[in-house]
């Protein structure tokens, strides 16, 4: 089977079948469970914490001792709807369901989410590739306790027995119900990174996979190319990084075609991913399903959160990722799609750049620093005119590109002008007869790779080509503008020929 | 027989005073309880040491001119589904029997702090689930006026422990009934306040929405004293109405006069017991002496009360009783999986009764039957409030027995649920309602045996019923009048 | 007239709730709860298709509290009730089922 890459039509994904040619496209609906950054859980006062000694963090009401009774913290509807309201939801009038089930990770046996009366609803998440992912909902729950398993293999299956944890049970989660509307596992990687910066953005989560703070489950289905209606889907579970997530989602793509080109159906299942193996198994058939019961929490009341609330929520909204692209592609002239407006704002450099070009500076010329010689980090030193001046100083001949680099970095550490900066390290442009005696020098003394280069093929030439760039710049301590470097090259060649 | 005072306000008086010390009031109880508790079996446990210590801590107050509080010295004894801590809180059943809370219910922090002293932990049906207390694990209470019959339930242990004189005053729990019948079925004064008014916290769940802790006592005012003090806005518990506890004893003297009384039809009739009913129609005609304006009321909903509870209380029941899993506290029975594990532990821990109501929670809410059971069960309760309301635009207060029978004998209805389960027609409406509501004795019925009357009241409105309650105790028959 | 309760839906809500049932169990459960339910066939056979549900007594909304840490229980105190403890967690025995 090929795994066709590039996009058709669209932004769709396609799976060749290697055996009928038929064209299939994957149709993937992320739900992702997140911690929210509390300081206490969400309906008792202990302590949001992770990698506490065991069961330090709890109390009658977390540990579902009988008489406890649930209040809900109000930060966590602040988050919520933060959240919420930054995924262009609604916000709701909502109520909380027990969702029942016995799991010895769950105090009391059932698990205290919202239902049929979400929080926030029907919004969506704009990727830089410009595809809008629906947002179903996100909805507030709370988290279980932790199962370590012991004796046997140490995972679950074949575990002599297990040991729990209630430090985690009852910290608050948002998940976050997404549309099946990625069609690429790459997509699928996009979507959590963007999710990711919303959520840092927000202060709703410090959204670390690693952790644990932020979980993802992928609803998986494939359709041949053309066909509208949804496929039977799984549910792959398990997903412990975005490479994970990438990799399941092909695999069980793939896993799916196979079966439906030799004429199989699919069972609606949970599946899991097994990293090792590079597969995923099958868990829960839909059959099998629990019965949940999910009645209203009568020991909760309604939530009803105020005009008002909601509209402080609105106003103090910082700018969201797809707002700061677009704001950038406004100050550049480039598509907010295009790699360096992504980065820039992924780094949060964005506010710098926008700055930088405010000053007068060339946009593309800062996005390509911004892009390949500035980090996310220890920018705080680099001033907006400053860096528009260092723009200027290369655009105008005065500083190469390799020269302008170098001053970037020690004005980042530093602070000071880059006229300083440049006059110090002897950087100065070099004026166009010292090149041209010192690439001739060069030519005598290496007249077997020179007759290689004008002679040769392309290959060869491009090697030879930075044969000779590298024995002049480093003649001219790197001072060498390497776009006249080349031109002289190509010059003197012609000359020869 | 002692000469010391009996009702809770004397009490309270006198050791607050220093004419009486907490000590001497526990022995004269601890005593009685020494009696008959034999045979009564009223106490899961008698807190002797604690009482003893808190008596002390009592006595040492006044001693040093300071004031315990408004319950000074008052014995007061416990339903054993309130949590206490480092003491045993079993709420009679084999799963949590030698569970120790972590914690204190927010209502005993709230007696202790007013100076009562806790005499024990009071027997009840298994979870509250029952109206006989034959549902406990650890054997049936006794009626004090005739140790033949059962006490009512759930909270039997409490409201015998009162008629029994072991203690002035108890705390109990009322999800469908669970104070008001006992208290009516042994002779004492029960009420479940308004839903809200107590805080939960603390008090095991049977049915959330439903649950509510009220007082015992053998007076009204005691009740109230009781009641004030439990009362009021408890920030652990998302359910308690943000209010103030409310004034009852400055307004227990202001009789009825002008007060709109209804007497309730649909709770007059079939299935009440012609003694029962008589003495309803005399409790009317008192309340008319007394310069109310007494006249009948149809709330057609409370037909269906009975049915509509018996589908959201086990519901709830069934959710709230999951947590005892084997897990974390009380009983494990051991088994090779923890499914396995935790259906042994339930199968062995829970009694039959507590079974029952699970499994008809779980298939009230279980797909494909939740709309036909608990939802159409939650629409019934809102035709309950609405019939409740229409009510209360025409009358201040309504009146209806609190059970349909006196007490009945040892096994008389275990055998048939359904049978058991009629005892609670009168008293299920208000719990759907949230509505307070309170029995008071009104005499005896025609085998002797105690009757309660029930005052209904709108939510909040307990300053007026307990206004009513008192003019029904002054003009009460006495319990050996014949019955004509 | 419903159909009755039957014994495989006792027997299913049993295994919902985690308990375990003898044939003997079964068999009066099913006749038990099938009589309660027929009384409650009264509400259940009621056409309420207007009316709004009530799921509790109260009209309070938005009860909330401050994000500020309150003192937990003692670990000893809460592991010491436990039937079964080992590494200052919860010990039991082998789990089957996935969890949802």
């Amino acid at each position: 089977m090929t795994l066709t890459h590039e996009p058709i039509e669209g932004e769709h994904f396609i799976v060749v079948s290697e055996t009928t040619g038929d064209e299939w496209e994957i149709v993937v609906g992320l739900e992702v469970h997140c911690e929210l950054a509390t300081t206490t859980k969400l309906f008792c006062g202990c302590p949001n914490m992770f990698g506490d000694e065991p069961n330090t963090n709890v109390c009658p009401v977390c540990l579902g001792l009988p008489g406890s009774l649930p209040v809900l913290n109000e930060n966590v509807v602040e988050l919520a709807m933060r959240l919420g309201r930054a995924l262009q939801c609604s916000v709701e009038p909502s109520v909380f369901a027990r969702k029942n089930y016995f799991y010895p990770d769950m105090p009391k046996d059932y698990q205290v989410t919202q239902f049929d009366k979400p929080i926030t609803l029907d919004g969506w998440l704009d990727l830089p590739d410009g595809t809008r992912v629906g947002i179903e909902r996100a909805h507030i729950e709370e988290d279980t306790g932790k199962n370590s398993h012991a004796g046997g293999s140490g995972r679950i299956h074949g575990a002599d027995y297990s040991l729990v944890d209630y430090n985690r049970a009852g910290v608050p989660l948002v998940e976050i119900v997404g549309r099946p509307h990625i069609r690429h596992p790459e997509q699928a990687k996009t979507y959590i990174d963007e999710l990711r910066a919303i959520l840092l953005t927000t202060g709703a989560s410090d959204a670390k996979m690693e952790e644990g703070s932020l979980r993802v489950d992928a609803n998986v289905s494939v359709r041949r190319v053309g066909d509208t209606a949804l496929g039977t889907r799984c549910e792959v579970k398990n997903l412990n990084s975005l490479r994970s997530l990438g990799r399941a989602i092909e695999y069980e793509a793939r896993r799916q075609v196979d079966l439906l080109e030799t004429g199989e159906r699919i069972k609606q299942e949970t599946r899991h991913w097994d990293e090792g193996a590079g597969r995923t198994r099958p868990g829960r058939s839909k059959e099998e399903a629990e019965d949940y019961r999910y009645f209203q929490e009568p020991d909760l009341v309604p939530l009803a959160p105020s005009a008002e609330w909601i509209a402080a929520i609105d106003a103090a909204m910082p700018p969201l990722p797809a707002a700061r692209r677009a704001a950038l592609a406004l100050a550049s002239g480039l598509a907010p799609t295009e790699s360096s407006i992504v980065i820039a704002v992924q780094r949060d450099l964005d506010q710098l750049a926008l700055s930088t070009i405010a000053n007068g500076a060339d946009a593309k010329r800062v996005l390509t620093h911004v892009e390949h010689n500035l980090s996310a980090d220890g920018v705080a030193e680099l001033d907006p005119a400053s860096f528009a001046e260092l723009v200027s100083l290369e655009l105008g001949g005065q500083l190469t590109a390799t020269q302008a680099k170098t001053v970037l970095a020690e004005m980042v550490t530093s602070g000071r002008a880059p006229s300083d900066i440049a006059a110090e390290l002897g950087f100065e442009a070099m004026d166009s007869s010292e090149l041209e005696g010192i690439v001739d020098g060069l030519i005598a003394e290496c007249p077997e790779e020179w007759t290689e280069f004008c002679g040769g093929d392309d290959k060869k030439r491009s090697k030879l080509q930075g044969f000779f760039t590298g024995k002049i710049m480093k003649a001219t301590k790197g001072q060498a503008d390497g776009k006249a470097v080349a031109a002289l090259l190509e010059a003197r060649r012609a000359e020869r020929l | 027989m002692s000469s010391l005072p009996i009702t809770a306000i004397e009490i309270a008086s006198a050791v607050r005073s220093g004419s009486l010390s907490a000590r001497e009031v526990l022995d004269d109880h601890l005593s009685r309880i020494e009696e008959r508790e034999g045979e009564i079996h009223a106490f899961n446990l008698v807190m002797v040491d604690e009482a003893r210590a808190a008596a002390a801590a009592v006595d040492a107050i006044v001693a040093a001119g300071g004031d315990p509080g408004p319950l000074a010295g008052v014995p007061l004894a416990l339903k054993d589904n309130l949590c206490t801590r480092g003491i045993p809180t079993t709420c009679s059943s084999r799963i949590l029997e030698g569970w120790r809370p972590p914690y204190d219910a927010t209502v005993v922090q709230r007696v202790n702090a007013a100076g009562a002293v806790s005499i024990g932990k009071t027997n009840l049906d298994e979870f509250a689930m029952g109206s006989s207390t034959e549902n406990s694990a650890f054997g049936p209470t006794r009626n004090p006026r005739d140790i033949g019959r059962v006490p009512g339930g759930s909270s039997g242990g409490s409201a015998a422990a009162v008629a029994a004189g072991f203690a002035p005053i108890s705390l109990g729990s009322d999800t469908g009934g669970s104070i008001r019948q006992p208290a009516a079925l042994c002779g004492v004064v029960g009420v479940k306040p308004t839903y809200g008014l107590v805080s939960r916290y603390g008090l095991i769940a049977f049915a959330s929405s439903l649950d509510q802790v009220g007082p015992f006592s053998t007076t009204v005012a005691d009740s109230a004293l009781l009641l004030e003090a439990i009362a009021g806005h408890d920030n652990r518990d998302s359910t308690s109405i943000d209010s103030p506890s409310p004034s009852l004893l400055e307004s227990l003297d202001g009789g009825v006069d002008g007060l709109r009384i209804g007497l309730v039809t649909e709770l007059m009739g079939e299935g009440i017991a012609p003694d029962v009913a008589a003495r309803v129609r005399q409790a009317a005609d008192a309340l008319t002496a007394a310069g109310a304006q007494v006249g009948e009321v149809s709330v057609p909903a409370a037909a269906y009360g009975l049915s509509a509870y018996y589908l959201i209380a086990p519901a709830e029941a069934s959710s709230n009783l999951a947590r005892y899993d084997g897990v974390r506290y009380g009983m494990r029975v051991d088994a090779p999986t923890t499914a396995e594990m935790n259906a042994a532990t339930r199968s062995a821990g829970f009694g039959d009764e507590v079974k029952r109501r699970i499994m008809l929670g779980t298939y009230a809410l279980s797909a494909g039957y939740y709309d036909a059971y608990y939802g159409k069960a939650l629409k019934v309760r809102t035709l309950i409030v609405r019939d409740f309301e229409r009510a209360y635009a025409d009358f201040d207060l309504l009146l209806t027995p609190t059970s349909p029978t006196t007490a009945f004998r040892f096994g008389d209805k275990t055998a048939d649920p359904l049978s058991m389960y009629l005892n609670d027609i009168c008293t299920i409406p208000t719990n759907l309602a949230g509505h307070p509501a309170m029995s008071v004795p009104f005499g005896g019925g025609a085998d002797g045996m105690p009757v309660g009357v029930q005052l209904l009241a709108p939510a909040l409105a307990e300053a007026t019923m307990f206004r009513a309650a008192a003019v029904l105790e002054a003009a009460a028959p006495a319990l050996d009048e014949v019955w004509s | 007239m419903p159909v009755r309760l039957t014994r495989d839906e006792v027997a299913k809500v049993a295994d919902l709730a985690r308990l375990q049932l003898t044939d003997a169990d079964l068999e009066r459960y099913t006749e038990q709860l099938g009589a309660v339910l027929d009384h409650a066939e009264d509400v259940a056979s009621l056409n309420l298709d207007d009316v709004p549900p009530t799921s509790h007594p109260l009209p309070l909304v938005n009860v909330l509290r401050a994000d500020v840490i309150v003192e937990g229980v003692d670990r000893e105190e809460v592991l010491s009730q436990a039937p079964s403890v080992e590494d200052r967690r919860f010990r039991v025995p082998a789990i089957l089922g996935e969890e949802p």
